[in-house]
């Protein structure tokens, strides 16, 4: 593209057989960019004023002393160090990756595997599809109220079906070692609907032909599945991998209802931490700095999967 | 290999068979994942004994319609899902606006920079929320904006993603269209409205849709920022709920049902351009 300059010379129309329409014409091309700042505008002013600045606001406030009421005082990175030997930040880092990187898979098989069901070209199957998307449909707070209900001890509906098959249940979200698996199976309830969708629009966009290829190849449902299906459904794949992991790091809600981050610190995740520094402790500046470590560990995630998807990740056949 | 199991290998002899046991498996697994839901309505209409027995029932006892009423004389319920509906809404309508222009720019007009402006509100798509979290409340803070209406629904009403699906979208739109209202004299901005907008409707309410459900869910923002019934959302009255009223579990269950009805209703009513905005979005993949 040609740098727009604004010299007498290119703003003359340049005069062709086809007359004024064709060829540049500098003069509408000046309007245009203003035009666009204009409709640029608003969206721009809000993301300079609410996402970008605070961006980098949060890298300065992370080097600064500060609980809001008295003046800031720069620290450098001592933030930073004080992660060091905070044993609730490691065990909040730790919670929020064995969260992540059990719930993401499990729930990345649960949709892919009801979204395959579904696809079987079932006559009722958008009555099923409604049904099975209205959990992702509720208010997490809510919900979350109900699983705690489900999840009581002794009594419970979890345990008294887990009694059915003869098998005692533990205790739940007042155990250490349970807590965390209940909070995941509450989430994985709460979030495959989304997959799920996601999955069935990349299955039917799967043309027929392949199958039936694969069929006339004499391949098994299984060989089917992973040389056709899978393949051509990496992108949903990744896509959907991507956005549950940055989710994901970011669970509050359902630990905040269901756990409070307890029994100890079984449950207490890096953003519910980040939470009570910031607005129960009033320490911001340390807040800031481990919202930091947060945003460092999604980048850093995020970048790993997209160098991935170049070896996994098929676009084309 | 799969079809080594005799089961199976019968299953694929008989598709009658093999369909039953497909719908019979939808039933299945749709009654499971329905249960936390329809639990959450049975509880809510039994008796405080009921409810509160050591051992809890599955079925009402007794029907308790007037746990409604209760529920909402216990907490501010009603100011509740006002405000909640002012806060999502609020955003909902301002991030599409603002998302609908700057597409509309990134879309069709040429200017210096505009790949690289672009890269930039792509990158932001990753920054977490959190990260922006505690400089948002110091700002609003410091603009007088904790527990009114622009400190909540401003920092919320701004971000990437509705420039990227608008824009994604935008491109679709055939150019001979804008071209023709061009030659009859119309601006850009008329364009915009009279040829731009219109095609897009089911595309800007999808973004509207789906911002407007993310906020009704959205917790940590309005627990920050609002600090009175005056501002406070139905996801945070919830939490008042179980501090003030111990486990009161019909109560509680009724109000979180209520807080949840909305949501599924407009759920329902939208979810064809939902799943169709998913797929046009190139979401779905390809």
């Amino acid at each position: 593209m040609a740098a727009p300059t604004h010299t007498a010379a290119t703003a003359a129309p340049r005069r062709t057989p086809h007359g004024p329409l064709r060829g540049p014409r500098p003069r509408r091309h000046g309007s245009e960019t203003l035009a666009a700042w204009l409709f640029l505008l608003p969206s721009l002013a809000g993301f300079l004023v609410f996402t970008a600045g605070p961006v980098i606001a949060a890298g300065v406030i992370s080097l600064l002393d500060w609980n809001l009421f008295s003046p800031p005082r720069f620290i450098g990175l001592d933030n930073f160090a004080r992660l060091g030997p905070d044993d609730t930040f490691w065990s909040a880092l730790g919670n929020t990756a064995y969260f992540t990187f059990v719930s993401v898979p499990l729930t990345l098989l649960v949709s892919l595997g009801l979204a395959l069901l579904l696809n079987q070209g079932l006559r009722r199957m958008a009555v099923f599809r409604s049904l099975l998307l209205l959990p992702y449909a509720t208010i997490t707070v809510a919900v979350a109220f109900v699983w705690v209900w489900l999840y009581i001890p002794h009594d419970g509906l979890v345990n008294a079906v887990l009694g059915v098959f003869g098998i005692d249940g533990p205790a739940w979200l007042i155990s250490d070692d349970w807590a965390m698996p209940a909070l995941i199976v509450m989430s994985v309830w709460k979030s495959f609907g989304f997959g799920m969708v996601i999955f069935l629009a990349g299955l039917q966009a799967i043309p027929q032909q392949l199958y039936e290829a694969a069929k006339v190849d004499g391949a098994s449902p299984w060989r089917t599945f992973r040389e056709v299906t899978l393949p051509l459904l990496s992108p949903s794949v990744f896509f959907t991998v991507v956005t549950s992991i940055i989710g994901s790091f970011q669970v509050f809600d359902q630990a905040l209802v269901m756990t409070d981050g307890g029994p100890g610190t079984s449950t207490t995740t890096l953003v519910m931490y980040i939470y009570r520094t910031g607005f129960e402790n009033y320490e911001q500046g340390y807040a800031a700095a481990q919202s930091m470590v947060l945003f460092a560990f999604i980048v850093v995630i995020t970048a790993a999967q997209f160098l991935l998807q170049r070896r996994l990740v098929h676009y084309d056949l | 290999m799969t079809s080594d199991v005799p089961a199976l290998a019968a299953l694929r002899r008989s598709p009658v068979a093999a369909r039953r046991l497909l719908v019979f498996t939808c039933f299945l697994v749709t009654a499971v994942t329905l249960t936390p839901i329809v639990m959450m309505v049975l509880v809510a209409f039994q008796s405080d004994t009921e409810s509160m027995a050591a051992r809890p029932s599955l079925w009402p006892g007794s029907w308790h319609p007037e746990n409604i009423g209760r529920a909402f004389d216990l907490v501010p319920l009603g100011r509740y899902l006002l405000n909640t509906i002012i806060f999502a809404g609020g955003t909902a309508l301002l991030e599409t606006a603002t998302a609908a222009l700057a597409a509309y720019a990134f879309a069709r007009l040429r200017f210096r920079g505009r790949g690289l402006l672009f890269g930039v509100y792509l990158t932001t798509l990753m920054i977490p929320s959190q990260v922006t979290l505690i400089p948002q409340f110091i700002l609003v803070a410091k603009m007088h904006g904790v527990d009114t209406w622009p400190g909540m629904i401003l920092p919320h009403a701004f971000t990437a993603l509705g420039v990227f699906l608008l824009r994604q979208f935008f491109l679709g739109v055939p150019r001979d269209y804008e071209e023709a209202a061009r030659l009859d004299g119309a601006n850009r901005w008329q364009t915009f409205i009279r040829i731009i907008i219109p095609l897009a409707v089911p595309a800007i309410a999808t973004l509207a849709v789906f911002k407007f459900i993310s906020q009704w869910n959205n917790l940590l923002w309005p627990l920050v920022i609002s600090n009175s019934d005056s501002t406070r959302t139905a996801a945070v009255g919830l939490q008042v709920f179980q501090s003030t009223n111990g486990t009161q579990w019909n109560l509680l269950l009724m109000a979180a049902a209520i807080t949840t009805v909305p949501l599924i209703v407009l759920f329902f009513l939208t979810q064809r351009w939902f799943v169709k905005g998913i797929t046009m979005s190139g979401l779905g993949g390809r």
